[in-house]
């Protein structure tokens, strides 16, 4: 099943198909030791990696508070640059298609593919295209599509999905890649070669070696864009294994699906990004190859190009006043490496293509709250700031998950499919609000409070390790804090009064 | 409606036009982000464009212009370079030393003929010493996208000073957009099994960078933005 069986019941577009809620997902996932383990190792390194890189510039400062304002001023005036971005697509050689969901712009690119009369199309990384799900969609039509990038095949080939927006695979050690590589690889072309061991440099020489014949006969590629420059008409992509530059430049068909918010309005813009997007995300001064072309080059490059504009709620992200900042994420994946949360547990608990902290408020926004894994994302955060900190367009990600459990909560107005629509509050909260009254009560009555914590305290041997009843969905994914053995109050009287000041020992115990 | 008058009429309705600052004026972006990191001669420019390859892997070497034939040679015969892809517009004296048989870069070839090929020897259309990132727009000496694609061994020769600047921002005012641009920096590479670096995994695999200081000859002049 793809998304698109399943729009109706839930919005746009749903959760990814089979992934619970965030708290079960992360559940488990916390339970994996060698995932935490693998997690622990890739986010540290790159965070650390990432501090230097961003260090070296005096300016880091200024170039994310261009970075934000070029996004901002985009935002505000999107359906400008955009008409000016297919005016120039359009001189320059290329075709432009509009796509409100993910349903039509699965259908524009697969009926762009049958016309080429291709039966398979080689794909550089693209979180567009995940979240339309257009694998699946040109699968149901016949159509191999192969990923190229070294960790997408390694989740293709593992009919996996990806953990991370940089490194996909980061879930996996060398041994599974090498029995992924092992088993499958044949089953798609070129076999990996006998006695193939887990030594990183063999198996990125297997990868090669399985792709290449792909690539040398490629005739239709379907690529994303990290930016699409309005005034000349110009795509790029980011990339460092060269996959990228092999999609884009060996096949006659050339597709990219772009998010309509890649967009920026001029060429000069491009000098932020480029200096803030690799240090953000893979820590180099430069990634090593960026690939930027305008329409067609005749004789140099896809002598057809087709762009497909990708709204997929993007414009009712759009129409939320707090929430439309989340628009400006460059995807460098930097939130997801000072996560806590997301370093616990893992980018499958998000359910969604864009996990971590950008993931938690970008698919309730796209995809709307109405399955629980969306109702539950914004939720998946201590809201301890970090992502906000290292993000290289100040994305103030804890305002967003604020605003978010606001409204899942509470309900409140929202923008559906470009319908103003009112959110009913979610179920599943009762607890919450139950929880917040019972302490209303009791911190009211001082004396309850009192009596309350004497009697805890002495029933300390009794406590049990879950809370029955409502309280049980928290300590389902947290430990029961052992009660004190005294309460403090009683524990502040006492040492007051061996501090022997009588005169305050009547007032000791009540606030 | 077609769905791109339903697009841009939810990106109208979506109200984010009206979202200004408190005067309500809209603020100007900006850019008071550095032109350039730092003040360097243009030797100093050099060898932070050296380092800054070398720390990515790439191979750099240097040289005088009259020694570049001779380099060539050497490092093509190191790799025991058979066959090496020639772009239009490369000076053919560059090559004069080299044994290998030359491959013209045709539009007709197919990918395969290519990727029987050895090496292939470039210019550029300038070089980032900030970001060690050498930039083709496929002008003369540099040949469609492909042909520094498909081979296992780039070699880019890099007109020291004329063709280095020291910034991205220094970069992006010297190039046109109309043209398809390819940035390199480092040969390919991936950090994707357990954050090993691995070089080469779809481009060529060894990057030679030679600095060639040198007089410009007006085939090798940057493509300046109109």
């Amino acid at each position: 099943m793809t998304t698109r069986g399943t729009q109706a019941a839930d919005g746009p577009q749903a959760a990814l198909p089979g992934t619970p809620a965030f708290p079960e997902a992360a559940r488990r996932a916390v339970h994996d030791p060698v995932l935490r383990a693998n997690l622990r190792h890739a986010t540290h390194t790159i965070r650390g990696r990432r501090a230097r890189a961003v260090a070296e510039l005096a300016d880091w400062d200024r170039l994310r508070a261009a970075g934000k304002a070029i996004k901002d001023h985009t935002l505000r005036h999107l359906d400008r640059y955009l008409v000016q971005l297919e005016e120039s697509v359009t001189a320059a050689g290329g075709t432009v298609h509009w796509a409100v969901d993910a349903a039509e712009a699965c259908r524009i690119v697969t009926r762009l593919v049958q016309a080429t009369g291709e039966r398979e199309v080689v794909k550089v990384k693209s979180m567009a295209t995940q979240e339309i799900s257009l694998n699946e969609a040109l699968e149901e039509a016949g159509i191999a599509a192969y990923e190229t990038d070294l960790a997408e095949l390694i989740v293709q080939l593992g009919h996996d999905r990806p953990s991370h927006i940089l490194v996909p695979a980061i879930h996996r050690n060398r041994g599974e890649i090498r029995d992924l590589f092992a088993r499958e690889m044949g089953r798609w072309g070129r076999p990996a070669p006998d006695g193939l061991g887990d030594d990183p440099r063999e198996l990125a020489e297997a990868a090669r070696r399985h792709l290449r014949e792909k690539f040398l006969r490629a005739g239709v590629a379907v690529s994303g864009a990290n930016f699409m420059v309005a005034e000349t008409g110009t795509l790029v992509v980011f990339e460092s294994e060269g996959n990228g530059r092999m999609c884009l430049t060996l096949p006659e068909t050339l597709i990219s699906v772009v998010g309509i918010e890649k967009v920026v309005p001029t060429f000069r813009d491009l000098e932020v990004f480029l200096q803030t997007l690799p240090r953000s995300s893979t820590a180099e001064r430069m990634n090593p190859y960026t690939t930027m072309w305008t329409g067609t080059a005749g004789g140099d490059g896809p002598s057809a190009f087709h762009l497909v504009l990708l709204d997929n709620g993007r414009t009712d992200t759009l129409a939320d006043a707090v929430g439309r900042q989340a628009l400006r994420c460059i995807r460098c994946s930097a939130c997801l490496n000072v996560c806590p949360v997301y370093e616990r547990a893992g980018g499958h608990a998000y359910g969604s293509v864009y996990p971590g902290p950008i993931g938690a408020v970008l698919s309730p926004q796209l995809r709307g709250t109405g399955s629980p894994v969306d109702a539950s994302l914004p939720f998946a955060s201590t809201l301890c700031g970090a992502c906000e900190e290292v993000c290289p367009v100040a994305i103030d990600i804890p305002e967003i998950l604020v605003h978010l459990r606001e409204r899942i909560v509470q309900g409140g107005p929202a923008t559906r499919e470009g319908v103003r629509v009112r959110i009913r509050p979610a179920r599943g909260h009762a607890a919450e609000r139950a929880a917040l009254r019972a302490a209303r009560l009791l911190l009211d009555h001082p004396g309850a409070l009192r009596a309350g914590e004497r009697l805890l305290a002495r029933a300390r041997r009794l406590r049990p390790r879950r809370l029955p009843g409502p309280g049980r969905a928290w300590t389902d994914s947290r430990d029961l804090p052992e009660p004190p053995e005294q309460p403090f109050r009683d524990w502040w009287a006492q040492r007051e009064r061996q501090d022997r000041t009588p005169r305050r020992q009547d007032q000791a115990g009540t606030p | 409606m077609t769905s791109r008058d339903v697009i841009l009429a939810r990106i109208r309705r979506a109200g984010a036009a009206g979202a200004t600052g408190p005067t309500g004026a809209e603020a100007p972006i900006p850019r008071d982000y550095l032109r350039v990191h730092g003040e360097r001669t243009p030797a100093e420019s050099a060898d932070l464009l050296a380092a800054n390859l070398a720390e990515y892997r790439a191979h750099v070497h240097r040289t005088a212009d009259d020694g570049l034939p001779a380099l060539l040679a050497r490092l093509l015969a190191r790799r025991g370079t058979r066959t090496v892809l020639v772009p239009a517009g490369l000076p053919l004296y560059w090559l004069a030393d080299a044994a290998a048989t030359h491959v013209p870069d045709r539009a007709a070839a197919t990918p395969y003929e290519f990727d029987a090929v050895d090496s292939v020897v470039t210019g550029c259309a300038l070089a980032v010493a900030e970001t060690g990132t050498l930039v083709l727009d496929g002008g003369p000496a540099q040949g469609r996208r492909r042909i520094t694609l498909i081979p296992d061994h780039h070699v880019c020769v890099v007109r020291v000073p004329d063709q280095v600047v020291d910034s991205v921002p220094q970069a992006l005012e010297r190039l046109d957009p109309t043209r398809p641009l390819t940035w390199i920096s480092g040969p390919s590479a991936t950090s994707d099994i357990e954050l090993d670096r691995v070089e080469g995994v779809h481009g060529p695999r060894t990057l030679d960078v030679i600095l060639a200081t040198t007089p410009t000859p007006p085939t090798a002049a940057p493509h300046t933005q109109p």
